[in-house]
């Protein structure tokens, strides 16, 4: 893990909604995928955002890239507010800021051979002119490929081998940030550790800020820094991951952590089951939108949205009962 | 067959022959499951894990898919043995779905979009037991209670497109256990689903079993999934079973170079607390078109040489109800 920096943050959301309207009428209902996020990702450390389905931890991911437009809000990258700049003004910016999907197989143009995919990453920023093949080729090798497969379409390879052409292509514009949507989860155990140890080097060698969405709760703790935990478009609690690991203080986070299948017959199973499932986020609940399905939930939590509350270094909960259930 | 098992698969393979060759999905398959008793079988995408279900089932797309050799011997509820391998069309028909039921991955896919849940139970219990639609509905009614949906009564004529996926896994089960099967095939029951949820549908799952007495054959590819759920585990590889044994033996003595690099590759408690990295499998499954000779683990092997690709291991005894596919299961 990297040594916490105090400097500015590389990016910092603040407040940020992304909500979608369901129909073209004007009072067509919304969906509030992402209702009022902020957090930040410090320099050289990577941030794991966490949550289901329907958490808006994908939407928000792509709304601070600008691949998706944001309804409000502030997304301060390297102390400018991206937010709001045309697409001319993006562009520049765009170069500094990449992601990696989480489908290797429908992220890449099938008819395009691999040096092609690379290369146009390259042509969009004007990179590497006059060393354009050794660019590809020491890309290549860099993300553990044979530098002789860059004449290969992407079907020649395996899932494995397609998100390292993934990260690739994320790579040649010499970002220092990356979005990495759930980048292993459709791989199978054994590859997937090893694009985990391949994007852990490479954010040590190449310095790389990266925000890691994904729902699998033990590769975040194994490789994040800090972690971000989301519900129905609104964080629940964030901190530093192995703090939140072991003293979680939003009763989402402990629900969701007892949760989580562990590796071992013999470990102690102490879980929270929560009752039904995640609401629409069509029709969210009043106040604190965990409160249908929170353990502790009273009257007051459907009337106000609570507010972070730091509760240590960096850690920050939105409970309105969070000093209360310190040792519940 | 031991009195105490109720479905047992020996030497199964099932090959699916096409244009690109003999893809050997499932190239010997070896186990055994007792009764009211979990078996877990664990592999990654193409080990055949799906497919063994499927052959069980009588469910292969035909004729690409076929049973080549081996049987799978299941007892039925009056005592009878059958080789549902080369049983007939009839029999397959009265033992699949009301002696052996399955429950899929994704359930929107498995249950009719046009029928009310209530209608698909009630069917089912038609089509297997008879009697009135009146009693069918009652006991789709009283088997949506048991699998804890809420307003039951309400819901039994809801379509599956106004239900969460963790309510429609829930309507899978109660249609699979509406006939009162003593084998649930259970296909990545929770794979699509939510953590918190996942932990509701597999709670859900041992205290049916406990109350119902059955035997269910848990396929996953999530070894956390297998320790919570599983009593014994068959780990596939490639088509074959390569490791068996009670779950605890499984993880505290993995034998198999193959389970153990599976086990090493997971970012355990223990491991960060080591501070060490993960300890990744080089390489790639092999295809099924082309396994390689002898042990199909071996090119991925640390441990292997020119002995493991002469010939294909057998499944060796490791400790009493412990077996590992691997020539040097001694030396290990």
């Amino acid at each position: 893990m990297t040594a916490y920096s105090s400097a500015e943050p590389l990016l910092s959301v603040r407040d940020l909604r992304v909500h979608f309207p369901t129909a073209s009428r004007r009072d067509a209902p919304v969906v509030r995928a992402v209702d009022g996020v902020s957090f930040d990702v410090p320099r050289n450390t990577i941030v794991g955002l966490v949550g289901e389905s329907g958490s808006g931890k994908t939407t928000t991911g792509r709304a601070l890239l600008r691949l998706l437009a944001a309804t409000s809000g502030q997304i301060q990258f390297d102390g400018t507010d991206i937010s709001k700049l045309d697409e001319k003004r993006m562009l520049p910016w765009r170069r500094r800021m990449q992601i990696v999907f989480q489908d290797p197989y429908a992220s890449l143009n099938p008819r395009m051979t691999v040096a092609e995919i690379i290369g146009e990453a390259l042509d969009t920023h004007g990179l590497a002119r006059d060393r354009r093949e050794a660019r590809i080729s020491e890309l290549l090798t860099r993300v553990g490929l044979n530098a002789d497969h860059r004449k290969r379409y992407p079907h020649e390879f395996s899932g494995g081998q397609r998100q390292r052409i993934g990260i690739a292509r994320a790579l040649a514009v010499e970002p220092d940030f990356i979005v990495a949507d759930e980048p292993v989860s459709a791989l199978d155990v054994s590859v997937q550790a090893q694009v985990l140890n391949l994007l852990q080097d490479l954010q040590r060698d190449l310095g790389l800020t990266m925000l890691f969405v994904a729902h699998d709760l033990a590769v975040v703790n194994y490789l994040c820094d800090e972690v971000v935990v989301l519900y129905l478009g609104r964080v629940m609690e964030r901190g530093p991951t192995r703090e939140v690991y072991a003293r979680p203080r939003h009763p989402y986070t402990r629900a969701l952590l007892s949760a989580a299948p562990v590796p071992d017959p013999r470990a102690a199973r102490k879980r929270i089951l929560l009752k039904g499932d995640i609401p629409s986020p069509m029709n969210p609940p009043s106040g604190c939108v965990f409160r249908t399905r929170c353990p502790h939930a009273l009257p007051v939590c459907a009337e106000q949205v609570p507010e972070a509350t730091l509760v240590g270094t960096n850690h920050h909960v939105a409970c309105v009962r969070v000093d209360e259930l310190q040792n519940a | 067959m031991n009195p105490n098992v109720v479905l047992s698969v020996q030497g199964l393979k099932t090959w699916f022959h096409s244009r690109d060759g003999v893809a050997k999905s499932v190239d010997g398959v070896t186990f055994e499951l007792a009764k009211g008793e979990t078996l877990a079988i664990v592999g990654e995408s193409g080990s055949g894990k799906s497919v063994t279900s499927l052959s069980i089932m009588g469910l292969l797309p035909k004729p690409a898919g076929r049973i080549e050799a081996g049987s799978i011997h299941f007892r039925d509820r009056a005592g009878i043995e059958h080789d549902l391998a080369h049983a007939s069309a009839a029999t397959l028909r009265r033992i699949r779905g009301a002696e052996i039921a399955m429950i899929f991955q994704e359930p929107m896919t498995s249950l009719n979009p046009l029928y009310t849940v209530g209608d698909q139970i009630a069917e089912a219990v038609l089509q297997h037991e008879g009697g009135s639609r009146a009693a069918a509905m009652a006991r789709a009614r009283e088997m949506l209670e048991r699998v804890e949906i809420p307003a039951a009564a309400k819901r039994i004529g809801e379509y599956p497109h106004q239900m969460s996926g963790g309510m429609r896994q829930r309507v899978m089960i109660a249609l699979a256990l509406a006939c009162n099967p003593s084998v649930l095939i259970a296909d990545e029951p929770t794979t699509a689903l939510d953590v918190t949820v996942q932990a509701q549908i597999l709670d859900l799952l041992r205290r049916l079993q406990e109350e119902l007495h059955m035997s269910i054959l848990f396929i996953t590819h999530n070894l956390g999934v297998v320790a919570e759920i599983a009593h014994r585990v068959a780990v596939m590889y490639a088509g074959r079973v390569v490791e068996d044994a009670d779950v605890y033996d499984l993880f505290e003595r993995p034998t198999h170079p193959y389970t153990r690099g599976l086990l090493s590759c997971l970012p355990t408690d223990a491991l960060l607390a080591s501070g060490e990295r993960l300890r990744a499998i080089p390489g790639n499954v092999p295809s099924v078109l082309a396994l390689p000779a002898g042990c199909t683990f071996a090119p991925r092997c640390p441990l292997a040489d020119a002995d493991c690709t002469r010939a294909v291991p057998e499944l060796l005894p490791v400790r009493p109800q412990h077996r590992a596919r691997c020539i040097k299961v001694a030396t290990i």
